[in-house]
């Protein structure tokens, strides 16, 4: 590998792409050339490195200052300035709180903890040499060689991760129960069908270290005896999937996926599968159905895919995030990892807090920090100085919070996070409103299959359009309850169960503001147009 | 087998080829397919379904059951505006407005002149630059209703 004294890291994630970042890097790489410095600084294109609303960023090591909202314009004066004098750009360097520092010059204020996020922002995520050096794969070597697939499943379940999707199933107990199972040509497929909406930190991990998953996954088909992986990708991903795509091709390459991985003998290959386009195959059954081919329609459970999962074949099936703890885990011990976090809720989890707040973007902290903590110091408070009003915990499936949730933990012995999405509200939003747009997700993605979630989410929405178009009546709220209520119990799937869970939260939390609605026929904070009929619900 | 006298094209016959005949194949096809072809017809349906041994029924479930994929011709660009409640608080219902009164039609629709087909999609994951759209595959965020003219008006100068 060449030596150079300079890396300039430009963010390239979706965002950043449109936003001008390729023609800026081009400028880049152009003016450094110009000035005799490319045998000595090595411009990379990095992942999205979740500086969201700060413009085009970049970030320059070994000082590990960042630079936002920058242009081509710009470029010249930051080579001349900083890459040829030495003298950072004082105007353009950014303070901001930031997940994508990671040392140098702009440490975090916050107390964000870097574990499955390490290398994001750090290395070429198309480069497995860079993932390499940075301890890659490091993991499935000591796997392979000094561990029984058992060590594997024990240091797993003795480290207590727990499911990153949403659910929490301990993921240990998962393999175990994988491992035990009878049967031939078992599975591991990593769900990585994000869409749940206020997500975004699985396309993170994707576009910006996509071998951590990888390796992830060959340890997880090492421990329950599974030979095939499937990576399911959400349609609408296309840089998760070209860069994916490009990491198991070099993983291949370098005789890590095929057969005989490292001379152990143990075989292993990964296919990646594009989604295209259902929320409900987010999850775990409906996306079973999907890679067979099918209609994304949820199965009954028991028999559990652990049992009985792709192709009838005993099935590993992880969340992206929790499949990319899995070689630190390995890596550094069960111990390690069992010591960050509180009592039932171990390590580390990445939030997306967006919605009404600065700095939307990924940021990863120890389990237990608090939901203020994330938004007034990572995210940088509510957008315009005003008042927090709201939090969506975990996108419309999750529950609504108020202000006095703002010094809870975000664990699960106390406020349970779901996926890890924040929408943040602030003082002149309508939590009505914010229903009725989680209504129509539902009505939207419902597959149709079960009575209960075909024929409520339709009602829900139908409810909800009367009551912001002024057209409510307070029978309404407890028809709405006890429908939520009939849906929990009696739906197939995830889906139904939980698509009323976010208003039943937010009913006593704002029952002023439903009555205003329903009975003075008034959106107190001016969001709903109270006159206008909406169109049937079809 | 496709044969020439089905009138597919020999782009079509190298897709189909290059599967086998599992049925796990049938959405990784459809995908291809569309993309060579823009969306999917009753014609291709068949074509699969003879291809994986299974019915048109079946094709035609997964084709319209998924978001993705169009049994119907679309426009030469496709715009997807975002309706995740991310997008919604941050004014996403303004953004859908300024789309369709730039090009005159509602979602679900087409322009006449077949330019540009209007869609209202779950959620993009583009919650952190919220509220954002789609045109083809190029990303557009922190949206105000002022930014849309411009935007569409790249694509329709394109086309």
């Amino acid at each position: 590998m060449a030596f150079y004294r300079a890396h300039i890291l430009v963010d390239t994630g979706t965002p950043a792409v449109l936003k001008g970042a390729m023609g800026m890097k081009s400028a880049l790489v152009d003016e450094i050339k110009k000035r005799g410095l490319d045998k000595e600084i090595k411009v990379v294109e990095t992942g999205d490195l979740g500086l969201h609303g700060v413009g085009l960023a970049l970030i320059v090591y070994p000082e590990g200052v960042i630079y936002a909202n920058i242009t081509a314009q710009d470029v010249p004066e930051i080579v001349e300035e900083h890459l040829l004098k030495g003298r950072q750009v004082k105007r353009l360097v950014y303070t901001g709180p930031s997940s994508a520092v990671v040392d140098g010059a702009a440490k975090p204020r916050s107390r964000e903890m870097r574990v499955i996020l390490e290398h994001i922002g750090v290395i070429d995520p198309t480069s497995i040499d860079e993932y390499i050096a940075h301890g890659g794969y490091e993991a499935i070597a000591k796997a392979l060689t000094q561990m029984t697939p058992e060590d594997v499943v024990a240091e797993v379940k003795a480290s207590q991760l727990k499911g990153r999707g949403g659910a929490g199933f301990p993921t240990g107990l998962k393999w175990e129960f994988t491992a035990k199972a009878d049967g031939e040509n078992k599975a591991v497929v990593c769900n990585a069908d994000e869409g749940e909406p206020g997500n975004f930190k699985d396309r993170l991990i994707m576009e910006g270290d996509p071998h951590q998953i990888i390796e992830g996954m060959i340890i997880a088909g090492y421990a329950v005896g599974a030979h095939e992986g499937y990576i399911y990708i959400r349609g609408e991903y296309h840089q998760s999937v070209s860069h994916t795509e490009k990491a198991i091709a070099d993983a291949r390459e370098a005789g890590l996926l095929g057969k005989d991985i490292l001379g152990s003998g143990f075989d292993f290959d990964i296919t990646i599968f594009k989604g295209a386009g259902a929320y409900i195959c987010g999850e775990e059954t409906a996306l079973l159905e999907s890679l067979e081919g099918r209609r994304g329609e949820s199965r009954m459970k028991p028999p559990f895919p652990p049992t009985s999962g792709l192709m009838a074949a005993p099935t590993v099936i992880n969340n992206v995030e929790t499949l990319a703890s899995v070689p630190r885990i390995i890596d550094r011990g069960a111990d390690w990892y069992a010591g960050i976090g509180t009592e039932k809720s171990k390590g580390t989890k990445i939030f997306s807090p967006c919605g009404d707040v600065l700095y939307p973007g990924v940021y990863e902290v120890p389990f237990g920090v608090t939901l203020r903590d994330i938004i007034y110091n990572m995210a940088g408070g509510i957008k315009g100085g005003k008042r927090f009003k709201a939090c969506l915990m975990g996108g419309p499936s999750g529950v609504l919070v108020g202000e006095d949730a703002l010094d809870r933990r975000l664990c699960a012995e106390d406020l349970a996070p779901g996926a890890g999405a924040l929408i943040v509200l602030d003082e002149d939003k309508c939590i009505v409103d914010l229903m009725q747009n989680c209504a129509e997700f539902f009505h939207h993605e419902s597959c149709g299959q079960c009575v209960p979630c075909r024929e409520g989410t339709k009602r829900i929405l139908e409810v909800l359009n009367w009551w912001t178009t002024g057209a409510g009546s307070e029978d309404d709220l407890r028809l709405l309850e006890a429908l939520g209520e009939t849906m929990s119990l009696t739906s197939k799937c995830g889906l139904g169960q939980f698509a009323a869970v976010a208003f039943k939260s937010s009913l006593p939390l704002f029952r002023d503001e439903y009555l205003a609605h329903v009975k003075d026929k008034v959106c107190p904070a001016g969001v709903c147009a109270m006159d206008k009929v909406l169109e049937e619900v079809k | 087998m496709c044969s020439e006298s089905c009138g597919c094209s020999s782009d079509i016959v190298g897709i189909i080829e290059k599967y086998d005949s599992d049925k796990r194949n049938l959405i990784p096809l459809l995908h291809e397919l569309q993309d060579e072809l823009g969306y999917i017809s009753p014609e291709v349906m068949e074509t699969i379904a003879e291809k994986l041994g299974t019915t048109v029924g079946q094709v035609h479930g997964v084709a319209t059951f998924y978001t993705l994929f169009y049994t119907k011709p679309r426009g030469k660009n496709i715009v997807r505006m975002c309706n995740s409640t991310a997008c919604h608080i941050e004014g996403g219902r303004k953004i859908r407005e300024a789309v369709s009164a730039a090009l005159g039609i509602a979602p679900g629709e087409t322009t006449q002149d077949g330019g540009f087909t209007l869609e209202v999609v779950s959620c993009m994951g583009l919650c952190g630059v919220a509220p954002a759209i789609m045109v083809n595959d190029d990303v557009y965020g922190n949206l105000t209703p002022e930014m849309v003219p411009n935007i569409l008006g790249k694509y329709r100068e394109a086309s």
